[in-house]
């Protein structure tokens, strides 16, 4: 970008709002401080010095409404299934939705005989993207953050990207 | 450290018609008993001073799924038959152990609650409770503790147990 290059201190720079605010928002995807069973685990370690998710401007927020992303981390219940509501509810636009492995994808392994699992996140709150594996270790969650930042990076005020 | 005979034969003698037989094989053999004595048998079992089983391991509750099984509009169901619940007990002065077992019916399955001979049977109960249908006579607070308090789906682990369509608005099979 230049910054380093001390380029600011006396030069104006000139870029579309469109894309200046979009490296903003990619660059600081905070998230919901959230987990819910063995890949929070996973998303922790992510979160940890050998992978470190703050290179990424990824940073565990204790509040929903400090928080750009909620990756949902593990089995979905239904019981949890209505406080992720709420949280995804109270967060602030625009707001993005990470499912990361495959119980808050489709069930997983409880998709036949889980009687208290959702079947999905996506049946409650919609998902920007999903990222397969039970748990998914921390390459790919990151793989999943590039994904996501890629989308953000293509919006546009005026029309919404898919 | 008492043999399960001779525990039996102890329990036996003191709770002739509570106490049914004793199940012999080679892990964990089993005392049946009667659902309704269930908490008298353990009071003497904890307090007896030869006995002494201060501690109840564990409780769970089991569909014996030993009724008539018929199909209703393509869903199983089963009728007649048991629902168990099994207590494993220990002793931690004498180190013995033994199981008890007792039988409801599937219709009506009433078992007294132990909860005041074992503290720690309250929860285990009430998970009895909330994913069979076992009703704890006597249980200080007897509410589902694992499934929402608004689920109205029946008893999960049922073998006869078919799923939901929704709940609160969220489909519930695949």
């Amino acid at each position: 970008m230049g910054i380093l290059d001390k380029q600011f201190d006396d030069n104006i720079i000139i870029a579309k709002v469109d894309d200046l605010f979009n490296w903003a928002r990619l660059s600081s995807l905070w998230q919901v401080g959230f987990g819910l069973a063995c890949c929070a685990i996973e998303m922790m370690a992510t979160s940890a010095s050998h992978y470190d998710f703050d290179r990424f401007g990824v940073i565990p927020r204790p509040s929903p409404r400090q928080a750009d992303i909620i990756i949902i981390s593990g089995t979905v219940t239904f019981k949890m299934a209505t406080r992720i509501k709420r949280l995804y509810e109270q967060m602030p636009d625009p707001k993005y939705v990470i499912s990361m492995g495959s119980c808050s994808n489709c069930g997983g392994p409880y998709w036949e005989h889980g009687y208290h699992v959702l079947k999905g996140i996506d049946r409650v709150i919609p998902v920007d993207v999903y990222v397969p594996g039970c748990p998914p270790r921390p390459e790919a969650l990151l793989e999943g953050l590039l994904k996501l930042q890629e989308k953000v990076r293509n919006e546009s005020m005026v029309k919404k990207s898919a | 450290m008492k043999s399960a005979e001779e525990i039996f034969s102890l329990l036996k003698e003191k709770y002739n018609d509570g106490v049914m037989e004793l199940v012999k094989q080679p892990v964990d053999p089993y005392i049946t008993c009667d659902p309704l004595l269930i908490n008298h048998i353990s009071l003497f079992l904890m307090t007896h001073e030869e006995l002494l089983f201060d501690n109840l391991m564990n409780l769970s509750g089991v569909d014996d799924a030993n009724g008539k099984s018929a199909p209703v509009n393509g869903v199983n169901t089963i009728e007649g038959g048991t629902l168990s619940v099994y207590y494993h007990l220990e002793s931690t002065k004498f180190r013995h152990k033994i199981v008890l077992r007792v039988s409801a019916p599937r219709e009506n399955p009433e078992v007294e609650s132990v909860t005041l001979v074992w503290h720690s049977a309250d929860w285990h109960e009430r998970e009895a409770f909330d994913l069979l249908g076992i009703q704890f006579l006597n249980h200080p607070d007897l509410r589902r503790i694992l499934m929402p308090e608004d689920w109205e789906g029946g008893y999960p682990l049922r073998k006869d147990y078919a799923n939901p369509e929704f709940y609160r608005g969220m489909k519930v099979p695949y």
